[in-house]
C-alpha cells in the first residue's frame, strides 16, 4: 500500500511539472507575450491535431513501417554482430573500433547521400533506420555476452557444454537486461531517425509532412507533428518496457 | 554398506593423479602431487586459502592442462571385473564433475531446469531431465522448490541444488570446492550434516575442498593437507570415525585429537 502510494507520488511530480509548463506556455500565447504566428498555443496545436488527424495518421503509417522494419533489421544485425564478435575476438578487435567511429558522423549528415544513392523511395529511410538502430544492440548485447561469470563459463565447460550451449543457456539469458535497454533507446532512435531521412525527401511520412506544413507557416500544424513523433517513441518505448517485463520474470519476483 | 568405506585400503582405486606440477608465469603453484581416490570414498584436501588447491580441481577437471604428472580414472572400478584398466584423463574434460565455490545457478531458469542442466546439455529431452531430476529433490531436501527462481532461496538451499545437478552429472568422481565456505556459520553447520546424510545415500566418490579443519575431520574418510609454495601433499590423515556419522562427533574427545595432530601438522615446517 506504501509503496503504490510513493509510486503515485513518483508518477505525479513529472505530470505535474509537465502541466505546469504547458499552462505557462499557453498564457504566453493568450496574453500575447509571444506572436502567434512564432508559437502557437497549446490549444492550437491540439486543434491542429485533430482536424488533421486523419493525414496524421495515413503519414504516421509510413514513418511506422520504416521505423519497425529498420528496427528489426537493426536489432537482428546488432545481435548477429556482437555474437560474432563475442565468439571470435580478432572479429571483435577488428571491428569495434570502427563500430564507434561510425557513431560519430550525425545521421543528419549521412541522410542526403542515403537518398542520393537510393532515391526517394522507404529504401533510404529504413536504411538509416538500421544504422541509428544497430550500434546500440551491438554494443549493448556484446557487453553483456562478455559480462557472464567466467566461473560459469568454466562449469560448463567442465559439464562438457558446447559454445552453442554456452551461448543459449548463460550469455544470451545474461545479455537480456542490456538487450532491451539497448533495444529502448534503439527504439527512440528509429523513429527520429525515420523522420530525419524524410525530412530530406520523399513521398510520403511524417518527416515529409513535416517540411510541408513548414515551408506553409502552419506552425500548429507542425507542433501537433512533433507531439505525435514523440507519443510514437513513448508508445514503442512502453512497448518494450512491457515485453521485458514479460519476457524477464525472474527479474521482479519480489514484486509478486 | 557404509560402513565398509572406512575399510578403504581394500577398495578399488577410481581415481589417481600421479605427480601433478603446474607452473604459472611468476610462480610454481603445485610442486608434485600425488594422490589417489578410492570407489565410494571422500576424501579432503585442506589448506589455507590460496595454496593452490583451486589450481588443482582445474587440473584434476581437465580445465587447465598440468606442466607434469597426470590424471588417471579407472574405467573398471564401479564393475565387478578384478583388473584395473587406467585411463588417461589429463586435461580433458567431462570426466568429472565439478562444484565451484558459487552456487552458479543460472538466474533465468527454474531450479528444476537448472538442476536438470547436464541431463539437457547430454540432448534428454527437457520433461525426461525434469522428471529424472524431479526424483531427487526429496532426497536432497529440496521438495517444493522445483518451481522458484535460484533468487527465491536461500543460500543454503541453493548449495544443495548445486550439490544435486553436480550429481545429475553422473560422473564417477565428484569435485566439490569449498561448497559451504560462502554460508554464515550456523547455517554451514546444518548443511554439514545435511551433507553428510545425503553422502550416506548417494555414496559418490568425492575429493572436497576446504580450509576448515572441523569441517575436514567431520565429513572425510581421508584428509590431504596441501601446503607450501609449490604446494605439495605433506600429509594424509585417516578419520577413522566409522560413518554414518552426525554432528556430534564434533564434541567427542577423538574428533579434538585429530583436530591437535592436524593443526600440528599444518604448522610444523
Amino acid at each position: 500500500m506504501n509503496k503504490k502510494k510513493k509510486f503515485q507520488k513518483q508518477k505525479l511530480i513529472p505530470v505535474a511539472v509537465i502541466a505546469v509548463l504547458i499552462l505557462i506556455w499557453q498564457a504566453a500565447c493568450s496574453f500575447g507575450w509571444v506572436p502567434k504566428f512564432m508559437l502557437p498555443s497549446p490549444a492550437d496545436v491540439i486543434k491542429a491535431f485533430v482536424t488533421d488527424f486523419p493525414l496524421l495518421m495515413s503519414h504516421a503509417r509510413v514513418t511506422l513501417l520504416e521505423a519497425c522494419l529498420g528496427l528489426v533489421i537493426g536489432v537482428l544485425t546488432g545481435f548477429g554482430c556482437a555474437a560474432l564478435m563475442d565468439s571470435f575476438p580478432p572479429v571483435k578487435s577488428a571491428l569495434y573500433p570502427i563500430l564507434v567511429l561510425t557513431q560519430t558522423i550525425p545521421p543528419v549528415a549521412i541522410a542526403p547521400l542515403l537518398i542520393l544513392w537510393f532515391s526517394y523511395g522507404i529504401a533510404p529511410k529504413v536504411i538509416l533506420v538500421v544504422l541509428v538502430a544497430f550500434f546500440p544492440m551491438a554494443v549493448g548485447l556484446l557487453e553483456g555476452f562478455q559480462s557472464v561469470d567466467q566461473d560459469m563459463i568454466k562449469l560448463m565447460k567442465s559439464m562438457k557444454a558446447s559454445k552453442w550451449q554456452i551461448f543459449w543457456n548463460v550469455k544470451f539469458p545474461n545479455a537480456l537486461g542490456s538487450f532491451f535497454s539497448g533495444l529502448k533507446i534503439a527504439v527512440a532512435y528509429s523513429v527520429v531517425g525515420a523522420v530525419i531521412a524524410e525530412w530530406l525527401g520523399g513521398f510520403n511520412g511524417l518527416g515529409v509532412y513535416m517540411t510541408r506544413v513548414k515551408k506553409s507557416l502552419s506552425y500548429d500544424k507542425m507542433f501537433a507533428v512533433i507531439l505525435l513523433v514523440s507519443v510514437i517513441s513513448l508508445l514503442l518505448m512502453e512497448a518494450v518496457k512491457i515485453i521485458q517485463y514479460k519476457s524477464m520474470p525472474w527479474e521482479h519476483l519480489k514484486d509478486e | 554398506m557404509a560402513g565398509k568405506i572406512n575399510g578403504l585400503h581394500k577398495m578399488s582405486e577410481i581415481l589417481r593423479a600421479e605427480h601433478i606440477s603446474k607452473n604459472f608465469t611468476d610462480k610454481d603453484v603445485l610442486g608434485d602431487i600425488t594422490l589417489t581416490l578410492n570407489e565410494g570414498e571422500l576424501i579432503c584436501l585442506l589448506g589455507v586459502s590460496g595454496v593452490g588447491k583451486t589450481t588443482l580441481f582445474n587440473v584434476l577437471s581437465g580445465l587447465t592442462k598440468p606442466d607434469g604428472g597426470a590424471v588417471l580414472m579407472n574405467e573398471n572400478a564401479h564393475t565387478e571385473s578384478d583388473g584395473t584398466e587406467w585411463t588417461d584423463i589429463t586435461g580433458k574434460t567431462g570426466y568429472l564433475s565439478y562444484m565451484l565455490q558459487k552456487d552458479l545457478l543460472l538466474p533465468n531458469k527454474y531450479i528444476i531446469d537448472n538442476v536438470a542442466l547436464p541431463l539437457t546439455l547430454r540432448g534428454i529431452p527437457k520433461k525426461e531431465a525434469r522428471n529424472k531430476a524431479s526424483e531427487l529433490f526429496e532426497r536432497f531436501g529440496l521438495q517444493g522448490c522445483e518451481k522458484k527462481y535460484p533468487a527465491q532461496l536461500s543460500g543454503g538451499m541453493r548449495q544443495r541444488a548445486a550439490l544435486l545437478r553436480t550429481y545429475l552429472c553422473d560422473k564417477r568422481v565428484a569435485l566439490l570446492d569449498e561448497p559451504f565456505s560462502a554460508l554464515d556459520t550456523i547455517t554451514r553447520t546444518s548443511m554439514q550434516e545435511w551433507f553428510l546424510e545425503v553422502m550416506d545415500s548417494i555414496r559418490m566418490s568425492t575429493i572436497f575442498i576446504t580450509h576448515d579443519i572441523d569441517e575436514a575431520i567431520l565429513i572425510s574418510d581421508r584428509i590431504y593437507i596441501m601446503k607450501g609454495s609449490p604446494a605439495v601433499l605433506s600429509d594424509e590423515i585417516v578419520v577413522e570415525k566409522k560413518k554414518p556419522r552426525n554432528i556430534d562427533f564434533t564434541m567427542t574427545e577423538e574428533f579434538l585429537e585429530y583436530k591437535k595432530l592436524i593443526k600440528s601438522k599444518l604448522s610444523d615446517d
